[in-house]
């Protein structure tokens, strides 16, 4: 143990413990702007850059930055003198500077930290005035990603994610000095870079330098359109995190408002995901089970996750063969609602607009996708994140308190409990290997498979079904995906079915979830990994074939899992987008 | 050079290298052979002022006049004195020769060859006395130097080993090596008092023993090679004039702390520098001095040339170290040192060109012959780049403790066309303003530092009446903007706001309030930026505030600019009663600001001219022009 003194007050701490860390142990707060920890992925971003949080400590020459100096025996900190005061003020004046303050229209209004800070400090005159170094400019409307670096404070934070979490090496910092800033090599648009639209950097990033694409005002439009039949569907994932949005705390459950509020805000017909999930569990249960039985190419990897796909189209395109060729839950569904469920409710499936509310960015990207399209109509039109959701929700003006609780539409809004559980790392994989179980064996057997739960980003188990070892892996973050694609190129990972979700934790920690706690939190991502755990639970049915919508989806449309009609609109295929640099990579 | 046939291997066969070597400057140090040296300097200073054709023509001269068996032609390293480049000095007579051109080369040949007087026209002219100085060391330039770091600098050929070894190169790498334990050597170190050359002036055994002390058994030794100082070419010099001593330096050092690998981290734009040091590096791994059990003991060292791309925050070690591992040159937070954790994560040793190449000749002298040199807490000498207004402009050795008068009259010869001197800038961008009231500061760490300065890895630029320090501050302001790395908020958006206030104040648009705040945000930049480049950089402007606020407040609350420097606030008058209405300023005003008055001037044919304030552009044509010296500011 360490003694020292924060304010004359004597603490004691562990070693390697940062001033930081010991003074908000002990409920001494000193503002930080660049420091971010990363728990979920066992990291902190602590460059020290933002010099927000500097502090005294006596007989030292300058301001020491509290987030990366350890803590001494026999130190004494001053977190608070008037030298202290007027630093961090300065500082925060010339961030202010150099910054476009055009809060009250920026997409991370209320979310930022920069805005916090200068409201916790009083800052109401910015004494040093001058050139500002970027343009404030957002980058390509049509991407899910996007970019305003006159926004950024150079924290770095994105970086780290973007590099050493999700090692997409997308983000970095070009330029140098006042004209420093975060982007891709040469300014380029992210869309010709490795960037998988995951997301994950916009929920790091503590300004509005990094936001996703909104579709909000053209799904207005479609809305106010008379002829058109807007219906909406709804991702697991959003009923564990939209509560969030509206003060209630993490952790919090939901699903039932969901529809209603979605009939408030106008659409049609409000349709559970979940009921494609469970038509993809149908499916790939179907796929994994053929190829375990038959010699068909191994480990089967998951394919929902429309991050990890461009991932390993841009990464590993000579891994193709590995991943599922199912359609994600999202895109089964848009083209159930088109080819199949406009005919039957008499719509023009041209006048048909199928919202996806998602807490994904990669979503946006995967609905652009030219396989996942027939006869000219895309799968799905729009895709909404959870925060965009809330924000419609808001923009009605009602009560989400106050809300009653409703049911989503059938005949797709009938879920199991499998289903519920795509949200979470390990969840799609449980479901799947539920079904094949079901399959194989005739029979519900274990529910649970407790071995690929959690945050952990690399899990692994083992199942024994109708006499088949089947060697599991759940995999979330990109790196570990990477981990993993490189030891089943090498040889040395054997496994047989592989479940990979782009963000840390799956999509309960989606690129798209609510800005407020998703600060890559263990306890936040386990509060809503327990949200849809607790859903499973719950159900009556837990094994997707139980459902007696799917039941009936298949008797009067699809015939069978892998039938020809299924072939054709829930399957698709992936093709090499691999940049051309990444093709001299050894 | 001696044959060498096989490597050498043994403590042994090293001193019988060095024995055959042992004559090579017997004519450089004045022993008569019956035969002469010409040696040209060939750094980059003369370089640049012509020595390779003046070299060429030697060469084409000493054939014409049939000399080859009388004269040999050979390169010099740099002799400081770079003004009066190109530089020849002739061996054995010692002949220094200043600002030969190619046409000069006949006659000193033929002066040569006739053993007649040496040629006038090329010898240094006392200023004072009007004699001409054969003798360099008779020259007040070199008089007050001492030449340590620089001791080979202009005596040896730079690309020759066996110059080195004849001067006592590798005597003292080879006490490291055999003789000494490391702990002993540090002790030497210690007892010498090195100091880190590059600017801070950190112990250099303190480091060593640091690093030597840091667990792991991989180390890194780095040679800072990338100076970065705007008119500072001390490392530059040393390395193109004696590479040999930097290396010696780096392999006692690498011995000592237990390093296997050196990296030298240079700026790719000192071509020559780096080619001397890559020939020297290739020469010793030829002769076996690098490379693995060098002369047979358990010692491995060899070295990588690393290049920059010319940024002056990777002169800071930390970001020096990203930079050579490929990434953005960017500082991190200390701790973890570089001792810790430095190159690849292992701990790493980093000093500077200066440094190593005092280290030969404190391992080969004895701790005792460096610090009798030097004031009390810094010891041994320092290279300056002295340069600004002032007569002899160049580089220059001179022990510690050595006063600003003595630099600035006494080897630079006083400030140029007879102005009075202003201020020296020492410590380059990072450094201060010293004002004249302080020249009498001995020159060490302790003192520059105690007045707002700081001893830099060297720059020393000297001002007259006509620097405006507002400006000077604004200069150094500019650099500082350009060349920080954008990391940390203080550095980046700080400088950049303390310029605009700068140009504001240049401009004539500066307030009583932008003082202040100057002063604050300089205040906070010090104290809150993480690195040194950030830290110091308000320097300029609080040095100048501290001893010239009355120039700021000239600009200011007057309006006028003392030293006339500031375009902006200068105001060009024409005297009416000196005007004879000759009209050359009219007709050569560039934006037709001048005009005839109705008075009539002396000639009464003529009028008196006015300058129209709001046209005139203050480009001063017009004062350059009247031959009658009417027009001033």
């Amino acid at each position: 143990m360490i003694n020292l003194k924060i304010n004359d007050k004597p603490l004691s701490v562990e070693e390697g413990t940062t001033i930081l860390q010991a003074a908000r142990k002990f409920k001494i707060d000193i503002p930080s702007l660049c420091y971010t920890p990363l728990h979920l992925v066992s990291a902190h971003n602590m460059l020290a850059s933002c010099r927000v949080c500097v502090v005294e400590v006596k007989g030292r020459r300058n301001l020491a930055p509290a987030c990366t100096t350890m803590c001494a025996e026999g130190m004494e900190v001053f977190t608070a003198t008037q030298r202290v005061i007027n630093a961090r003020r300065t500082v925060l004046e010339l961030l202010l500077s150099d910054h476009p303050m055009d809060c009250p229209t920026c997409p991370k209004n209320m979310h930022c930290k920069l805005q916090d800070l200068a409201e916790r400090m009083g800052i109401r005159n910015v004494t040093y005035k001058g050139e500002t170094s970027r343009k404030n400019e957002y980058s390509s409307n049509d991407y899910p990603i996007r970019l305003n670096p006159a926004k950024c404070i150079l924290c770095s934070t994105c970086v780290k994610i973007c590099n050493e979490i999700q090692t997409c090496g997308v983000l970095r910092e070009t330029k140098r000095g006042f004209h420093t800033q975060v982007g891709a090599e040469f300014g380029i648009d992210l869309s010709l870079t490795n960037c998988v639209s995951c997301g994950q950097c916009i929920n790091v990033c503590p300004t509005g330098a990094i936001s996703q694409s909104s579709e909000v005002d053209k799904v207005w439009k479609a809305l106010a359109n008379p002829r058109k039949h807007v219906v909406c569907q709804v991702a697991p994932s959003v009923r564990a995190a939209l509560g969030e949005e509206f003060g209630y705390n993490v952790g919090t459950s939901v699903t039932q408002k969901i529809p209603t509020a979605a009939r408030v805000i106008g659409f049609e017909k409000c349709y559970d995901t979940n009921f494609g999930a469970d038509l993809t569990i149908m499916e790939e249960a179907n796929e994994l089970v053929e190829r375990l039985t038959k010699g068909g190419k191994l480990p089967m990897i998951t394919s929902c996750c429309p991050g990890w796909i461009n991932f390993i189209e841009k990464n590993y395109p000579d891994m193709l063969d590995l991943p599922s060729t199912c359609k994600s839950p999202m895109s089964m569904q848009g083209s159930m609602i088109k080819n199949y469920l406009a005919e039957k409710m008499g719509w023009n499936p041209d006048d048909v607009v199928v919202v996806s509310i998602m807490p994904c960015t990669a979503k946006k990207s995967e609905i652009k996708r030219s396989q996942l399209a027939h006869c000219g109509y895309s799968d799905d039109d729009y895709v909404l994140t959870t925060r965009d959701f809330a924000q419609m929700i808001r923009e009605t003006g009602v009560n989400f308190d106050t809300l009653d609780s409703s049911r989503f539409d059938d005949p797709m809004g009938e879920s199991t409990g499998g289903a519920d559980i795509f949200g979470n790392s390990g969840g799609v994989m449980e479901a799947a290997l539920r079904n094949a179980k079901y399959v194989l064996e005739g029979k519900a057997g274990e529910l649970e498979i407790p071995g690929i739960r959690g945050t952990t980003g690399i899990k692994t188990d083992v199942v024994e079904i109708a006499g088949h070892k089947i060697r599991l892996c759940a995999v979330s973050g990109l790196g570990n995906a990477r981990k993993i694609l490189e030891e089943i190129r090498s040889g040395k990972a054997k496994y047989d079915f592989i479940e990979v979700m782009a963000c840390p934790g799956g999509c309960v920690n989606g690129g798209g979830q609510p800005y407020e706690a998703s600060k890559q939190s263990v306890t936040v991502v386990k509060a809503r990994q327990q949200v849809l755990y607790n859903e499973d639970k719950g159900k009556i049915h837990r094994i997707s074939a139980e459902n007696e919508s799917i039941q009936a989806l298949y008797r009067d449309f699809l015939e069978k899992p892998g039938s020809e009609k299924a072939e054709q609109y829930l399957h698709t295929h992936y093709e090499d987008q691999s940049l051309p640099q990444n093709k001299f990579k050894i | 050079m001696a044959k060498i046939l096989e490597k050498l291997k043994t403590r042994e066969d090293f001193m019988a290298f060095c024995r055959a070597n042992s004559h090579r400057l017997d004519r450089r140090k004045g022993k008569e052979d019956g035969k002469h040296t010409i040696a040209v300097c060939s750094s980059s200073g003369c370089h640049a002022s012509g020595s390779e054709s003046v070299y060429d023509m030697f060469k084409a001269e000493i054939e014409k006049q049939g000399a080859q068996d009388l004269i040999d032609l050979d390169i010099n390293g740099c002799f400081g004195f770079c003004e009066k480049g190109p530089i020849c000095k002739v061996y054995p007579e010692d002949t220094f020769y200043i600002q030969v051109k190619p046409e000069d080369a006949a006659e000193i040949v033929k002066s040569i060859v006739e053993k007649s007087k040496p040629v006038e026209k090329n010898l240094y002219t006392n200023p004072a006395t009007g004699e001409k100085i054969a003798n360099q060391e008779e020259i007040p330039f070199y008089k007050k130097q001492k030449r340590i770091a620089l001791r080979n600098c202009g005596l040896v050929n730079p690309t020759s080993l066996g110059d080195y070894l004849a001067n006592g190169g590798f005597k003292g790498f080879l006490r490291v090596l055999f003789d000494l334990t490391p702990e002993e050597a540090i002790e030497e170190m210690k007892e010498a008092g090195l100091r880190g050359r590059g600017g801070a002036g950190f112990p250099t055994y303190l480091k060593w023993d640091i690093c030597r002390k840091s667990p792991g058994e991989t180390k890194y030794l780095i040679c800072n090679a990338d100076e970065g100082d705007p008119g500072a070419f001390m490392d530059r010099s040393i390395m193109e004039g004696d590479p040999y001593s930097v290396v010696e330096g780096m392999m006692s050092a690498a011995k000592i702390i237990g390093a296997n690998h050196g990296v030298v981290y240079i700026r790719a734009e000192y071509p020559l520098a780096v080619e001397r040091l890559s020939s020297a590096i290739e020469e010793l791994k030829k002769v076996g001095l690098l490379g693995k059990n060098i002369l047979g003991s358990p010692f491995s060292f060899d070295i990588e040339i690393k290049y920059g791309a010319g940024a002056f925050v990777c002169g800071e070690e930390t970001a020096l170290i990203k930079s050579a591992e490929g990434d953005r040159g960017e500082p991190t937070v200390k701790p973890p040192f570089p001792a810790q954790k430095g190159l690849f994560g292992k701990p790493s040793n980093v000093n500077n060109v200066e440094t190593f190449a005092n280290v030969p000749y404190i391992y080969g002298h004895g701790p005792e012959a460096f610090n009798k040199i030097g004031s009390e807490k810094s010891k041994g000498t320092k290279v300056f780049a002295l340069a600004g207004k002032v007569n002899n402009v160049g580089l220059v050795e001179v022990p510690m403790g050595t006063s600003l008068r003595e630099i600035i009259y006494d080897i630079g010869g006083g400030i140029k066309n007879g102005k009075e001197f202003k201020a020296v800038q020492t410590g380059g961008p990072s450094g201060g303003c010293i004002p004249s009231s302080l020249i009498d500061t001995p020159i060490d760490y302790e003192h520059l530092s105690a007045i707002g300065s700081m001893m830099g890895s060297g720059g020393m630029i000297v001002m007259d009446e006509d620097n405006c320090m507002v400006a000077i501050a604004k200069f150094y302001l500019t650099f500082t903007v350009d060349e920080s790395c954008g990391k940390c908020t203080p550095c980046r958006v700080g400088n950049k706001r303390l310029l605009e206030i700068l140009t504001k104040i240049v401009e004539g648009n500066g307030t009583e309030e932008d003082l202040e705040d100057l002063e604050n945000l300089s205040l906070v930049i010090e104290d809150t930026a993480l690195c040194g480049l950030g830290q110091s950089s308000p320097n300029p402007v609080l040095s100048t505030l501290r001893y010239f606020r009355d120039e700021y407040e000239a600009h200011v609350n007057q309006k006028i600019c003392p030293s006339h420097e500031c375009k902006a606030l200068a105001k060009y008058a024409i005297d009416p009663a000196k005007c004879i209405g000759c009209t050359k300023c009219a007709r050569n005003c560039p934006v037709n600001a001048i005009h005839p008055t109705d008075k009539p001037a002396k000639n009464p044919k003529l009028f008196i001219h006015k300058i129209d304030e709001a046209t005139c552009i203050k480009c001063g044509t017009c004062a350059n022009n009247c031959p009658v010296k009417a027009i001033s500011l």
